[in-house]
């Protein structure tokens, strides 16, 4: 099971990444800078967190211009998986993998904080670690995370079981109050058509210790371990 | 720049910010008038803020020595061994001027030159902090600065990726013109490869490296060193505007090109740009150097060379290279897309030689500028006493309603809103998070490698006690802060201070001064805890008013392993509450005797500093044992405080019982010093160990239940977490 990690100029969350995949995978992900285009064959394509070109455009616009980009897509096309976390759903966003977009936070301000992460379907190959269901601990750290998609792709993403995760309270219940951005419906992730590709704003990679941020993102690694397997 | 433009008269030396007296030096070093250009390096090189000429005879006297410090004060930041190899870089610098005229940018770009400072000596940042000091709640322009402050550190430290993990944030009229920021950077290096900013090698090439110059931030140096009045808006354009994306890229290639071994001395231009850079690489390694403006990326044309000199454009890097190491260097700059050039080389000479379109600019000699920069004895008063206030002097209050109201006022309540804008996560090394006595980060070895161990950082005065008492204020705040360190459980290694005070050229400004020096240094010798780094910011004044006097002190510890820290959260029930350290009832200063009585008077708690010896290093034995739940250092509001801090830290009631024999409100809320409240399963073990070491300790309650209780009377956790939490978000939505 290998995975590689894409590094672009602003990339921040590499290393939180790094070792969350290390911890799971039992072996390092590659780390593949941004220009390089000829991206090794991996079971896992990662987009870590960060401001990629400093984020002074739009969220992650720059990065979907990036020839790496352009080979990331042609893998998720070709079933590869991919998951992009934060900066990387913003990223794939941009790319249009995956619909909608994400606008600055509902009160402006950048969020810091642990949320409750409701699981609404353990049988992707990124969620074997959980039952549906599920609510997790982990946290979020970002400025544009609030998700927005028009009703119509809201109700087919809801239809075809592509939201991966919602906000929630302590009881999985998707309330105004556990919303850290205005998120509609409380998305904090989604997947595509085929399901191969997640895009989601908390940082699970920083909930892989029991003392630092605690164990609620650890099933997910665990669970892409155990489900992406190997493409060789 | 022709021969008009560069004329020097009386009114241009004066809007130099430089004395009569000042300027004849000049002409006796150079055995002529400066043309404009040199007499703008001169104003810099000179300036308060680059010189620390008020304060300089002062500093020398602070201890800075130590077994494990390897750099003190004098490079860019202070370098402590932390065992394995591994080395702590650290600084604390205000940006206080700036933030005041321009908040955002103004927090934003001291969090960019604080990180400068210690990626330039080769670390990799893990970890900043802050100290913040507001004016009035009900100042009209409060909001805007806590807002744009708040927005601007993290905007600036979110980007570039290093956590926020925690700081300090008051409120105070004195500060309704002035207000402070102060930030901390923590990095972390191999022992063995710091790079420092002594120039050598006649020849060697000068390499700059970074964001292109452009005209902001001119006079930023001198403004830094001047009073404030009402026209102080108009100097908006010396506020300089931050890039956190490119000193991301600039930390990374800086980190990649230390590895090949290409650079013989680095510095970072943070104030007085290129002019102060280049003085002090040339100056400390005892050389010459030759720059061609021609070759420094511009941002603008048509730049005269008084502007290159003194643009405080920002995430800018000076180098100096082997020579042969070009092109290696170039290449990694380029592979991260900054701007590098070759702008001169080192000589044998001495001087500093400018060329600018092929014609010298400057030309000035380097040690009379930067060695014979004046040095001021200044006229100080000391600071009178203040009586103590006895407890019969203070009226008592019911302490339910006290404890609510103190709980919810502007200097206690929670900081939550403001550390939920700063990435505290981000390098997922966070152990114990903003909230508590003191941050908690794992170590981080090189190359991103995880170790078992974690440094703890904290910042920390007490601003109203060194107004009361200079000297017991300071002793204060670097007693606070090694007391906050031990109470996560780790071994107090150094500060860094950060020096902020009103117009020194006032005697009574400089009695205040020369007060807080002399108690850090009492304090410092007590405790082991030397000065390794530090800044002084003076002219906090707006038309006369001064600042309280501010002596901020950064502070680092260690802990051999990560996963042995303590905290302050108590999360069962039935754990007995153990008050370590002797209570006399001090309310004179205290934020009871401010808060509910609208009193501020009497002399500040003293500061016994082997008290704080022997009670911290039991203290830190027991948490070491293994014997300690939950540990708070005493300090603003007292026990009763500390005790719902800890209370609603763990969602967990405490009740507690005042002893006979002493007036309540005192015990409760006094702020006597070198006090912990430790929560503990084993009661016996922490008293009869604190008995052996000659410590005073008491069972004085226990854990349990959903509220605070003194002498059965309650207050709910839910109610007190509502105080306590609502009071800055309600106040930044303008309610």
């Amino acid at each position: 099971m290998r995975a590689a990690v894409i590094v672009f100029p602003g990339s921040n969350r590499e290393r939180d990444m790094r070792l969350a995949l290390g911890g799971s995978f039992g072996e390092d992900p590659v780390m593949v800078w941004h220009r390089d285009t000829d991206l090794p064959k991996v079971d896992l394509i990662v987009l870590p967190g960060g401001f990629s070109y400093g984020d002074y455009l739009r969220a992650g616009a720059m990065a979907a211009h990036s020839p790496v980009l352009r080979e990331v897509k042609a893998r998720a096309d070709a079933g590869v998986h991919v998951l992009g976390v934060c900066n990387g759903f913003q990223i794939l966003t941009e790319t249009g993998l995956l619909p909608g977009a994400l606008m600055r936070n509902a009160d402006l301000r950048f969020v810091c904080r642990d949320v409750h992460l409701k699981v609404e379907r353990a049988d992707t190959a990124f969620t074997g670690g959980f039952r549906a269901g599920d609510v997790l601990r982990c946290p979020v750290a970002h400025h544009d995370g609030n998700y927005f998609a028009d009703a119509g792709t809201l109700d087919a993403l809801e239809g075809e079981g592509r939201v991966a995760v919602r906000y929630c309270d302590e009881t999985g219940a998707p309330t105004v109050a556990a919303n850290p951005n205005g998120s509609q419906r409380n998305i904090a992730g989604i997947y595509n058509e085929r399901l191969n590709v997640l895009g989601m704003m908390p940082h699970p990679e920083d909930a892989v210790h029991p003392l630092l941020g605690g164990l609620g993102g650890k099933p997910l690694f665990d669970g892409m371990a155990a489900g992406i397997g190997d493409a060789a | 720049m022709d021969a008009q433009e560069n004329q020097v008269t009386p009114n241009i030396i004066a809007e130099h910010g430089l004395t009569s007296e000042e300027y004849d030096k000049i002409l006796e070093i150079l055995g002529r008038a400066p043309n404009l250009t040199e007499l703008g390096v001169f104003s810099v090189m000179w300036s308060e803020h680059c010189s620390y000429k008020s304060s300089k005879k002062w500093l020398k006297t602070l201890p800075t020595e130590g077994p494990r410090v390897i750099c003190g004060p004098g490079e860019n930041a202070g370098v402590v061994d932390i065992g394995d190899g591994l080395a702590a870089i650290f600084k604390m610098e205000s940006h206080n001027h700036p933030s005041f005229i321009e908040p955002y940018q103004g927090a934003a770009t001291g969090v960019g030159g604080i990180l400068r400072d210690v990626f330039t000596m080769g670390a990799r940042p893990v970890a900043n902090m802050n100290a913040l000091r507001f004016g009035d709640p009900r100042h009209p322009r409060t909001r805007h600065l806590v807002a744009g402050v708040v927005a601007g550190i993290g905007g600036y430290g979110n980007c570039v990726g290093v956590p926020t993990v925690g700081g300090e944030t008051n409120f105070h009229t004195r500060y309704d013109g002035n207000i402070l920021v102060n930030a901390m950077t923590v990095g972390i290096a191999e022992a063995d490869r710091i790079f420092y900013s002594a120039a050598t090698g006649a020849g060697n090439p000068v390499v700059y490296v970074g964001s292109k110059t452009g005209r902001d931030g001119i006079h930023g140096a001198t403004m830094a060193s001047a009073e404030f009045n009402e026209d102080s808006e108009e100097k908006r354009p010396t506020v300089q505007v931050g890039d956190p994306f490119t000193e991301k890229l600039l930390i990374e290639a800086c980190l990649e090109l230390m590895a090949t071994g290409a650079i013989v001395a680095i510095q970072d231009m943070g104030a007085a740009g290129l002019t102060s850079s280049s003085f002090e690489m040339a100056s400390k390694g005892g050389v010459g150097v030759e720059l061609d403006l021609d070759q420094v990326p511009a941002r603008e044309d048509g730049m005269t060379a008084y502007e290159f000199l003194l643009s405080e454009s920002q995430e800018r890097m000076l180098m100096v290279l082997k020579p042969g190491s070009e092109e290696r260097a170039r290449a990694i700059m380029e592979k991260w897309e900054l701007d590098f050039a070759v702008v001169g080389h080192l000589t044998d000479t001495g001087r500093m030689v400018v060329r600018h379109h092929g014609e010298i600019a400057a030309d000035l000699p380097i040690d009379p500028l930067a060695l014979a920069s004046p040095e001021y004895d200044r006229p100080w008063e000391p600071v009178p006493k203040q009586p103590i206030l006895a407890a019969d002097e203070v009226s008592e209050i019911a302490p339910p309603d006290a404890l609510k109201t103190l709980m919810g006022c502007p200097d206690l309540a929670s900081r939550r809103w403001i550390w939920e804008q700063y990435d505290h996560l981000i390098m997922g090394d966070t152990v114990q998070r903003p909230g508590g006595d003191a941050a908690v980060v794992r170590i981080q070895g090189a190359n991103g490698a995880v170790t078992g161990k974690a440094l703890a950082i904290t910042t920390d005065v007490t601003p109203r006690y060194c107004l009361a008492d200079p000297e017991e204020g300071a002793k204060q705040a670097v007693a606070e802060a090694w007391r906050n360190l031990t109470a996560v459980g780790a071994m107090p290694l150094a500060i860094t201070d950060n020096m902020n005070f009103g117009n020194p050229e006032k005697p009574d400004i400089m009695g205040q001064f020369v007060g807080c020096v002399n108690g850090i240094r009492k304090a410092c010798e007590a405790l082991d805890f030397p000065v390794v780094s530090g800044n002084v910011s003076l002219y906090n004044e707006t038309a006369g008013i001064a600042i309280l006097p501010t002596p901020a002190i950064g502070a680092v510890g260690l802990l051999d392993r990560y996963d042995g820290s303590a905290g302050i959260a108590v999360r069962d029930d039935g754990l007995s509450l153990v008050l370590i350290g002797g209570t006399s009832g001090h309310l004179g200063q205290s934020l009871y005797l401010r808060e509910l009585l609208n009193r501020e008077e009497g002399a500040p708690p003293p500061v016994d500093l082997a008290a704080e010896r022997r009670n911290g290093d039991l203290v830190r034995r027991l948490i070491a044992g293994g014997k300690v739940a939950a540990c708070h250092d005493l300090s603003d509001g007292g026990l009763l405080v500390a005790a719902a801090e800890m209370a609603l830290a763990g969602n967990t009631g405490v009740s507690i019982g005042v002893p006979d024999g002493v007036p309540a409100h005192a015990w409760l809320f006094g702020e006597d010093q070198a006090r912990y409240l430790i929560a503990a399963g084993d009661v016996e073990a922490v008293l009869s160990a604190a008995e052996s070491a000659g410590v005073p300790a008491a069972e004085i309650g226990h854990s349990g239940g959903d509220a605070v209780a003194v002498d059965g009377a309650p207050v709910a956790l839910d109610d007190l977490r509502r105080i306590h939490e609502s009071w800055l978000p309600g106040y930044m939505a303008g309610s």
